[in-house]
């Protein structure tokens, strides 16, 4: 079976250590806030100017000087902090951030990523996602491993406009978690009851199948 | 003091001088922290032309999304624009210009334009459609492009306190894009929530001296929310 937004976002958090500071992007990413390990301390950074994201505020506590990245409303964490724009781009850019994890349309085995522009279709704006691979050494990709339609999106080379050229190293879809290596995909370890060849089926980049591909634990 | 007075006490006055085919600098993120009401000044004055560079464009009903409405913006400079549907319409028609720009390359570019630094190099954008054109050096083995600093002839900000020479803090993620879009404007407009007297701001906790403030102005808010999100009582 492959993995469901939610147990994306549990393996996604295996990979937190106590002390870590972490980016998390919209959507699945930011799930990943739900299932921190027990004993484990992490400070979220929110490009917006929060170090020390907090829940989801309860309806009394709402507060419109209070959001997110995706601009939703947030608490502050113990032992937070909040600076400007400016600072917290400082920050990434500076190699601050110890993890950051975010979405992409398509990433391929030159550690390219395209994430934000679909051109003729689709005009978002990269916000944030452009300095956040280019400023971290460590950094996780979450995705579908194909579209609806089955066509790969870890791919040999990128079609759409690239965010980031040769900046990813790992990529964790619904079907498996991959490193990416000398321009290879690596397959490191597999969903539970996903089998190797569904995997390289769906990977249009060139694989390397490890002789031992265990099932991730979520 | 008087000199020092910053204090301007009509929307006219705070935006006199603001002209068509201007450069204006929009502190917010989203709708947080945004000069709600100095955006709707400049929709009633019907100023156009305008080169617009502010981080989101509001929605379509709030924020620099109503300036779009009357076709006031000539050119945006943004980094994320999802939100409004407008926005991407007369994008896609060709009506409005966009440059796209990084977040942080954003940001940097507004505190770049403040601090009289004409241009710096970055990573980030290196290898994509942001970096091309640009000048690219290498440094320790690694690529980065050159980006340029940004200045506005006016910037629109919005603040929590200020005394009346223009020191000014702010409250929590309304600071955002702030402080960097007030130093990189030649006339500085910032409205606030709150005045209080000289010398009743702690000089120790002020987050942007009154230095890079032109004007002054207290307004009422409607803090609109994006994305009101919320946690059920256990």
């Amino acid at each position: 079976m492959s993995l469901t937004r939610e147990q994306i976002a549990q393996r996604v958090a295996q990979e937190f250590r106590d002390g870590y500071y972490v980016n998390l992007g919209i959507g699945i990413p930011t799930l990943a806030a739900n299932y921190i390990p027990a004993g484990i301390d992490v400070m979220l950074q929110s490009e917006n100017g929060i170090l020390g994201m907090g829940p989801f505020p309860l309806d009394k506590d709402v507060d419109a000087d209070l959001i997110n990245a995706g601009k939703q409303t947030v608490t502050l964490a113990e032992g937070a902090s909040i600076f400007s724009s400016a600072d917290s781009f400082a920050m990434i850019r500076g190699g601050h951030v110890d993890l950051t994890v975010l979405g992409a349309f398509e990433v391929d085995c030159q550690g390219n990523i395209a994430s934000y522009m679909i051109p003729g279709k689709l005009i978002k704006g990269m916000g944030g996602a452009m300095d956040l691979v280019a400023g971290a050494d460590n950094i996780i990709v979450t995705m579908t491993h194909a579209s609806k339609y089955g066509d790969s999106k870890l791919l040999s080379a990128c079609t759409l406009p690239l965010t980031g050229k040769g900046c990813i190293k790992r990529v964790l879809t619904d079907l498996a978690l991959l490193d990416i290596e000398d321009g290879k995909f690596i397959l490191r370890e597999r969903a539970p009851g996903v089998s190797v060849e569904e995997i390289a089926k769906l990977t249009a980049g060139e694989l390397v199948i490890p002789e031992h591909v265990p099932e991730m634990s979520v | 003091m008087a000199g020092f007075n910053k204090l301007v006490t009509t929307y006219a006055e705070a935006l006199a001088g603001l002209e068509d085919d201007m450069t204006l600098i929009a502190g917010g993120f989203g709708l947080c922290g945004i000069p709600e009401n100095l955006i709707k000044e400049i929709k009633r004055k019907g100023t156009k032309g305008l080169t617009v560079i502010s981080n989101n464009c509001g929605t379509d009903e709030y924020g620099l999304g109503i300036l779009l409405k009357d076709r006031q913006i000539k050119k945006m400079i943004a980094s994320y624009v999802g939100e409004n549907a407008l926005f991407e319409a007369q994008l896609m028609n060709g009506e409005l210009e966009v440059d796209l720009t990084p977040q942080g390359t954003l940001a940097e570019k507004m505190r770049a334009g403040g601090a009289g630094i004409p241009a710096f190099y970055t990573a980030t954008g290196y290898g994509t459609l942001v970096g091309e054109g640009k000048e690219v050096r290498e440094f320790n083995g690694r690529h980065y492009i050159l980006e340029e600093a940004l200045q506005g002839d006016f910037s629109i900000a919005k603040a929590w306190k200020a005394d009346p020479h223009g020191n000014l803090v702010f409250r929590k993620t309304a600071r955002n894009f702030n402080p960097m879009a007030i130093t990189a404007g030649k006339i500085a407009v910032v409205e606030v929530e709150e005045l209080v007297g000289e010398g009743e701001l702690d000089p120790d906790q002020i987050h942007l001296p009154g230095i890079y403030v032109n004007r002054l102005i207290v307004g009422e808010f409607e803090k609109n929310i994006e994305q009101r999100t919320v946690r059920s009582a256990p």
